[in-house]
């Protein structure tokens, strides 16, 4: 029964984030959580398109954006999913110090997004005065891609925290299902700015 | 890293209060976490009653001056949301933590942990959202708030409806997802989908209402709360906002949550009727599948509370189709109970008269449904006591008489005693007789043009009678209920100690203990069927044939951390409504958040893996 034990190639199962009753509830039940999620950027993402031409005056989508930063922005996070996929694919070969180093390639590339992600939002508070309550757009704006940069930033924590509680114990039938977990996740966040980068700034580009 | 503690037989020895506080602070187990909704759930339910005796009192006489009009608008809100979040939703959660596990056969819920929490945050919520009581007046701008009527509401009543509600409502969601994943995962062998009970199908299906319809309500929060202490635009219209995002969002969630209240007592009375006519559920298969198509439609159709905002012929015609077509399934359950009961030998007890008072009131709040979802006949009935008098029938009618059904039903598999039953038919029938004699009346009220929401009304408009007659029978009710709590009380002192199978049930949770030992089964049973404990009996064997044999039990470790969490939210609640008036609030912002994430960083980084029960110490419990 106890899962604690590191696992070496041959005690290592095919699917290990879900060869215990625990590592299924808990990857089932992620499955669930990002439902509900999916609803919480639904809701977002409905408001942003009801008020995304609400400018009250200030300036409008197609004045700010800069898709040059935007496609940046957008390769950094889509190579991260690529790197945390890395990861869970060493993951199911039992090896843990790529798994780590893969994870730790990830964690580097969704930082460097978000530092875009500042400098993104400082650069229209300065430049143009554009800020939460400048306007309906506004508010829509930086509550729907800010909803998204703080589940970026959880994702970092989260994945920093299991790596540091694992460092030294080695993959186990316990921690393989959160490391699967964050790996969806991050896969789901992923997702979520692919939709951003479509509805928000492509269609912001769009007059 | 493994911790065996040696199982304590709990009646053996007496423990202290602060022993059994501690226990309830800490527990993960599911049964007390039902304890644990039961009685917070019964606690906001009779606030909420008592604020909807206020509300009675002073529409007893026209322009009564009994409360002022602001006073009104608060306990009107306060009524409204407390019942909603505060009593029906942890009452249902109380019935599904104590039943849930026991009908599936399973030890337990998929996350014990997340379960506490889901309790906790239940509970700080509705506390922060009844300190508003002593800090400056309470919510004013009705369970619904409306924006731009909560955005410009003055004072901090609207932020404790904001910050309580997120935080209840969090809990809520990942309450949901729980009982998904315990159903889903965690059934006994041979408990297929189509041998589930009807309660635990039922549940299943109102958890992926929660797991839809909870975020929804929690974006429209966020968005509410930004307006009000961010200074966000959202809905004010001067910068570009629109009022009617507000009522999209809030409807999205808001029709489900009807649902969410409704189908897990609808699995209830067709758990009862069953056990109390002596039969099979009629129409099984009809049942699961109609319970489907309710929760598929009750999603669809949220703009029906928006007939009158001006959305237009076709998408007013396309709500009210699909609205009206959710009578179809609903009928098929009615006729459903009907047939279960025909020909069964029928015992009538106070559970059972909760169910068959049940069948009338809803069917009666159904045909008003009907009657609300045709468009044009719902501008004479929108906002006027009518759709008051339809809404209790069917929350009512449906959603309380199912928790009392409910209540009376597991009593002893939750507490091991029965409810005494002079008290009970006591209760029922002064509340059955209170109720239709308050809201039936309501009815003829909105049509001659009482609107709803209004403090008070005028004399000699024929409105006089009617609402005296509605007053007297809320005292009614709210004898029914003082008889319930007595019997409670009465029963815990004095009560007849519970067989474990009581009405002779068909379902798994009476194979267990009254009440069940706190790994449930110590064998998890084969289930060969629907109503599996019914095919041992009727098969001569009276029990359950094991699927395992005796070995050692996996059970989690209690923890304070769910209370701690939960407990960081309410603290950094009170800054976030505060640093409006002074940004030095900001500091309990972080204070609270830093005991919220301060907990979850222990609860990552610790590992806690529970403990095991041995064979011998099994084998040492009497069966």
């Amino acid at each position: 029964m106890s899962h604690d034990h590191s696992l070496n190639p041959e005690t290592m199962p095919n699917e290990p984030e879900k060869a215990t009753l625990e590592g299924k509830n808990k990857f089932i039940g992620f499955w669930f959580f990002l439902g509900g999620e999916t609803v919480l950027f639904a809701c977002l993402f409905g408001t942003y398109l009801a008020l995304r031409n609400s400018t009250a005056g200030g300036p409008a989508a197609n004045e700010l954006f800069g898709l040059g930063l935007v496609f940046i922005m957008t390769i950094l996070l889509l190579t991260s999913s690529l790197t945390s996929v890395y990861a869970i694919y060493h993951m199911k070969n039992n090896d843990f110090g790529k798994m780590r180093l893969w994870f730790i390639i990830t964690i580097l590339l969704g930082f460097a997004f978000l530092g875009c992600e500042i400098y993104e939002f400082t650069h229209y508070i300065h430049e143009y005065g554009f800020t939460f309550t400048s306007s309906a757009f506004g508010s829509a704006f930086y509550t729907l891609v800010g909803f998204h940069g703080g589940h970026v930033l959880f994702g970092l924590c989260w994945m920093i925290a299991l790596i540091i509680r694992n460092g030294k114990r080695g993959l186990n039938l316990y921690n393989a299902p959160k490391f699967y977990v964050v790996s969806l996740y991050w896969h789901f966040i992923d997702v979520v700015w692919v939709f951003i980068f479509t509805v928000v700034y492509l269609m912001g580009k769009v007059v | 890293m493994r911790e065996v503690k040696v199982v304590s037989n709990a009646a053996t020895h007496k423990r202290g209060f602060g022993a059994v506080l501690w226990d309830y602070l800490t527990t993960v187990d599911h049964k007390k976490v039902a304890h644990l909704y039961l009685f917070g759930g019964g606690f906001f339910f009779l606030v909420g009653g008592l604020e909807a005796m206020l509300i009675r009192i002073q529409l007893v006489k026209p322009n009564s001056e009994f409360l002022s009009n602001g006073l009104y608008n608060e306990v009107l809100t306060m009524h409204g949301t407390t019942m909603i979040f505060l009593a029906a939703m942890p009452l249902i959660f109380a019935l599904m933590n104590a039943i849930i596990p026991l009908q599936i056969g399973a030890r337990d819920v998929a996350f014990p942990f997340i379960n506490s929490l889901g309790f906790w945050l239940f509970l700080f919520g509705g506390l922060i959202l009844n300190c508003s009581w002593f800090l400056g007046g309470a919510p004013d701008a009705g369970w619904t708030s409306y924006a731009p009527l909560s955005t410009t509401s003055p004072g901090h009543g609207v932020d404790f409806y904001v910050i309580g509600l997120q935080i209840a409502g969090a809990g809520t969601l990942i309450g949901g997802i729980n009982f998904l994943v315990t159903i889903v995962n965690m059934r006994a062998p041979g408990m297929t989908y189509m041998r589930m009970p009807l309660f635990t199908w039922a549940s299943f299906i109102t958890s992926i209402l929660i797991l839809f319809a909870f975020p929804a309500l929690t974006v429209g929060l966020f968005l509410l709360m930004f307006d009000r202490m961010f200074d966000s635009a959202f809905f004010d219209v001067s910068l570009g906002g629109n009022a009617v995002i507000w009522e999209h969002i809030f409807w999205i969630f808001g029709h489900p949550e009807v649902y969410i209240l409704i189908l897990p007592l609808f699995g209830l009375f067709s758990d009862l009727f069953s056990t109390f006519s002596k039969k099979r559920l009629f129409g099984y298969t009809a049942m699961v599948f109609a319970t489907m198509l309710i929760a598929f439609l009750g999603f669809m159709v949220w703009a029906h509370h928006m007939f009158t905002v001006g959305l237009g012929p076709v998408a007013n015609s396309i709500f009210a189709i699909a609205t009206m077509a959710i009578a179809v399934p609903t009928g098929i359950k009615i006729f459903n109970w009907l047939a279960t009961m025909w020909g069964g030998q029928i015992t009538i007890n106070s559970a059972m008269l909760w169910a068959l008072g049940f069948i009338p009131t809803f069917t009666l709040g159904g045909m008003t449904g009907v009657m609300v979802a045709s468009v044009v006949a719902d501008y004479q009935y929108h906002d006027s006591y009518f759709v008051v008098a339809h809404f209790h029938y069917v929350i009512v009618g449906g959603t309380i008489f199912g928790i009392f059904a409910g209540l009376h039903y597991w009593w002893p598999k939750m507490f091991g005693k029965i409810l005494h039953e002079g008290m009970g038919k006591l209760t029922f029938w002064t509340f059955l007789i209170g109720f239709h004699l308050t809201f039936f009346i309501q009815h003829f009220l909105g049509l001659m043009g009482m609107p709803r929401r209004y403090s008070t009304f005028a004399p000699n408009q024929g409105l006089d009678l009617g609402n005296l007659i509605s007053t007297i029978g809320a005292f009614f009710m709210a004898f029914g209920v003082i008889v319930f709590v007595i019997n409670v009380f009465y029963t815990a002192a004095k009560g007849e100690k519970a067989p474990d199978d009581p009405w002779d049930g068909r379902t798994l949770e009476w194979a267990t203990a009254s009440p069940p030992a706190h790994y449930n089964f110590k064998q998890v049973p084969l289930v060969r069927g629907l109503d599996p404990l019914w095919i041992e009996k009727t098969e001569g064997k009276g029990k359950m044939t094991p699927s395992e044999p005796l070995g050692e039990i996996h059970m989690p470790n209690p923890s304070i951390l769910p209370f701690m969490m939960s407990f960081g939210l309410f603290v950094a609640g009170f800054g976030f409504i505060y640093q409006v008036d002074n940004k030095a609030w900001l500091a309990v912002v972080v204070i609270g958040m830093g005991i919220t994430f301060g907990s979850m960083l222990i609860r990552s980084l610790k590992d806690d893996l529970g403990y095991h029960i041995t064979k011998e110490e099994l084998e040492r419990e009497a069966d």
